[in-house]
């Protein structure tokens, strides 16, 4: 009863801001939301510059970013413009995307089991990719157009399968999940048929890594991330709508079924694309928005912290990963589980001390 | 949180009509005659088919004929298959009643994943190569992160989203480090990648003892469960004001589902979906009365795991697929066309 009391004091207190100009336009935003998205923007930053200067070769913080300005020597400016640059750009980007899919597909699926992960749309990918991997032993270039189409495919199948008048948000899970199941077992027969090596392979490419990515990865997902951004940002009021249920959102005026269109199409080329690029990196679609909803602690989508969450997990994760095993030893996906996984418990229990939920 | 959301009012939780309630016990009837009649197949197909003399020679009148061997090796994997899909669809008729959530399956509370490390250290770690010596160590792993998931979710103050959530986070710790053993140990690999798929082709019946009591107390429990979870699915304040013990119901739901899914983990890999899909299915059509639930599901899951075994063996003669493979490659499609057709029941 006590936290309840608590609670009660605390939503009551004023935390959300109206910005007003003189044309009448007036922005709602909240405080707290900024102050940590802030947070995470530098520490993403921060942890970026870290990144940079870790490997074989250790680069001081103050030289990466000297580098980075533009005076750096010809050393260190291809050490790290052509070689590591790439790289943490690439974890940056695959971690907003993921992070930012997972929130879409958590809110439109109202459930927040609901990210691409749980749905098929990681797996759908792998099957793609391990195509391409066990039966042709592709290159890396297709083994990731492989795991492109094979997110697009399933995020594809899944839409239709789902459609019957509409898609209903809970009827989407349900689908996405029997969609998940059958990528699953698809995955695990090319598994064990594969001979070790390229089972292997296969492994290393399902934790999702980094390594050796180069700016030819960046453009592409860049590109897609300048397109699909305004446009997320565009339907993020009818999407906090939309999580009202469908009736309520109808009734305010928000056309409920091109918004869910529209965003699970983004959320969907969101999530492959960062598939291709890094592999899939798991967890950070699923715990990235709950991480950001508990800092924010305001309820809706929490689309741009968790976008930034997302980034700052998989920078972070990286960087651990280079510290602790060295340079190259484990791909990154080893460690964004773990650390998301070992940061959502620790606020989990942290909460319940402080009363909250 | 938005997975917790209110339960939809029913007129369910009324004693059903004698007629309905006539139905449903004959449905369940059909129910276990199929899986019967699985059963008997279970027995008959495989690499070397056998007649139904020969089965009911092997079974009744064994005289140690090469055809009786046959029958002695597949009447373990299809009492193993039977256990195991029973405990499933039971853990997670058990689990999606406690979370209140219907994606809750034995995966989601991190129970899978916990036996997946546990075996995973025993290959890598102790050398461990037996399948009878993996039973314990999965067993071992399923309850520690049984354990773990209700302490962290709040024990008293659990509620459904933490619980989710917490297992949720554990599943995402464990397999981090479940796949930099299988990167870093290629041994720990081959091994790995036939376990996770789950399969009954190995079933020996020590194996079976060694889980059976466990099945036995998780089942018994969940049974008893029934009448307290029917209240739970109510709402937290709602359950309270008819008298049911929260607390107690959820860490005996718990305990429970630990048994019964570490149990068959343990005996046959992790094998996906069919905790999930069954409970699912049976609530499609027996609307959200536990009483019900449970025992469809406990007859049905069998039903489609064993199901799933048999045709495992026809399809690819004479190898065969895992069953884990093939669970999931016919349970989807059919999942999916009943989540299609039907105005799904929600919890």
């Amino acid at each position: 009863m006590k936290a309840l009391g608590t609670r009660a004091t605390r939503t009551s207190a004023p935390r959300a801001r109206a910005l007003r100009t003189h044309g009448g336009v007036s922005v709602r935003f909240d405080v707290r939301a900024a102050v940590v998205v802030a947070a995470l923007v530098v520490a993403a930053l921060a942890a970026s510059v870290a990144l940079i200067g870790t490997g074989d070769f250790d680069i001081p913080a103050v030289d990466v970013i000297r580098t980075l300005l533009g005076n750096g020597d010809p050393g260190q400016e291809f050490i790290i413009n052509d070689l590591r640059l790439p790289r943490v750009v690439v974890a940056l980007l695959v971690g907003a995307s993921l992070g930012l899919g997972g929130a879409l597909f958590q809110s439109i699926s109202r459930n927040p089991l609901g990210s691409p992960d749980v749905l098929g749309i990681g797996q759908g990918s792998t099957a793609g990719a391990l195509l391409m991997i066990v039966i042709f032993q592709g290159s890396a270039t297709e083994v990731a157009g492989g795991a492109l189409v094979g997110g697009l495919v399933t995020g594809a199948a899944m839409y239709l399968l789902a459609w019957k008048q509409g898609v209903h948000g809970y009827r989407l899970v349900l689908v996405g999940i029997g969609v998940n199941a059958f990528a699953v077992a698809v995955n695990g027969y090319l598994l064990t048929k594969a001979d070790l090596v390229d089972a292997a392979r296969a492994v290393v490419w399902m934790t999702g890594s980094l390594a050796g990515r180069d700016w030819e990865q960046v453009w592409p997902l860049l590109t897609l991330c300048a397109v699909l951004l305004p446009l997320i940002v565009a339907h993020a009021r009818p999407l906090r709508m939309l999580e009202m249920g469908d009736d309520t959102a109808y009734a305010l005026g928000v056309p409920v079924e091109r918004t869910r269109v529209v965003l699970m199409t983004a959320a969907v080329l969101l999530t492959a694309a960062a598939t291709a690029a890094a592999g899939p990196v798991s967890f950070v679609a699923l715990t990235a928005p709950q991480l950001a909803r508990r800092l924010t602690r305001s309820p809706g989508p929490n689309l741009v912290p968790a976008l930034c969450m997302g980034a700052t997990l998989l920078v972070v994760a990286d960087w651990a990963s280079q510290r602790v095993f060295g340079a190259d030893q484990l791909p990154v996906g080893v460690v964004t589980g773990v650390l998301g996984g070992v940061y959502l418990l620790w606020l989990l229990v942290t909460e319940r001390k402080a009363g909250r939920i | 949180m938005l997975v917790d959301s209110p339960p939809e009012p029913s007129a369910e939780t009324a004693p059903a009509p004698p007629g309905r309630r006539a139905i449903r016990g004959a449905g369940l009837l059909l129910s276990v005659v199929v899986l019967l009649a699985l059963v008997f197949a279970s027995i008959a197909v495989g690499a070397k088919p056998l007649s139904m003399d020969q089965v009911w020679h092997g079974l009744f009148e064994d005289s140690g004929t090469y055809a009786d061997i046959v029958v002695g090796e597949r009447v373990s994997r299809t009492l193993l298959g039977v256990l195991a899909g029973m405990a499933l669809g039971l853990s997670g008729a058990v689990l999606q009643a406690l979370t209140r959530n219907p994606l809750a399956d034995p995966g989601l509370l991190g129970i899978n994943m916990g036996a997946s490390a546990a075996v995973v250290t025993a290959i890598s770690f102790f050398g461990v190569t037996s399948l009878t010596g993996y039973v314990w160590f999965a067993f071992a792993g399923a309850a520690v992160v049984g354990a773990l998931v209700y302490a962290l979710g709040g024990t008293r103050s659990a509620t459904p989203v933490r619980l989710a959530l917490a297992g949720t986070a554990l599943t995402a710790a464990l397999s981090g480090y479940l796949q930099a053993v299988m990167i870093t140990d290629n041994a720990a690999l081959d091994k790995m990648r036939f376990w996770t798929v789950g399969s009954l082709a190995s079933a020996k019946m020590e194996t079976i003892q060694q889980v059976a009591p466990f099945l036995a107390v998780g089942t018994l429990l969940a049974l008893g469960l029934a009448r307290p979870l029917n209240a739970v699915a109510m709402g937290d304040d709602t359950a309270r004001a008819l008298g049911a013990h929260l607390t107690r119901t959820r860490a005996l739901s718990m305990v429970s589902a630990t048994l019964l899914c570490g149990a068959a983990t343990a005996a046959c890999g992790p094998i996906m979906f069919v905790g999930l899909m069954v409970p699912h299915i049976v609530r499609s059509f027996t609307g959200p009365d536990m009483r019900w639930i449970f025992p469809f599901a406990a007859v049905l899951s069998p039903v489609l795991l064993l199901g799933a075994d048999v045709l495992g063996r026809i399809v690819s003669r004479p190898a065969e697929l895992q069953v884990g493979i093939v669970t999931a490659a016919v349970g989807a499609p059919v999942f999916i066309l009943l989540v299609r057709r039907r105005r799904t029941a929600q919890l």
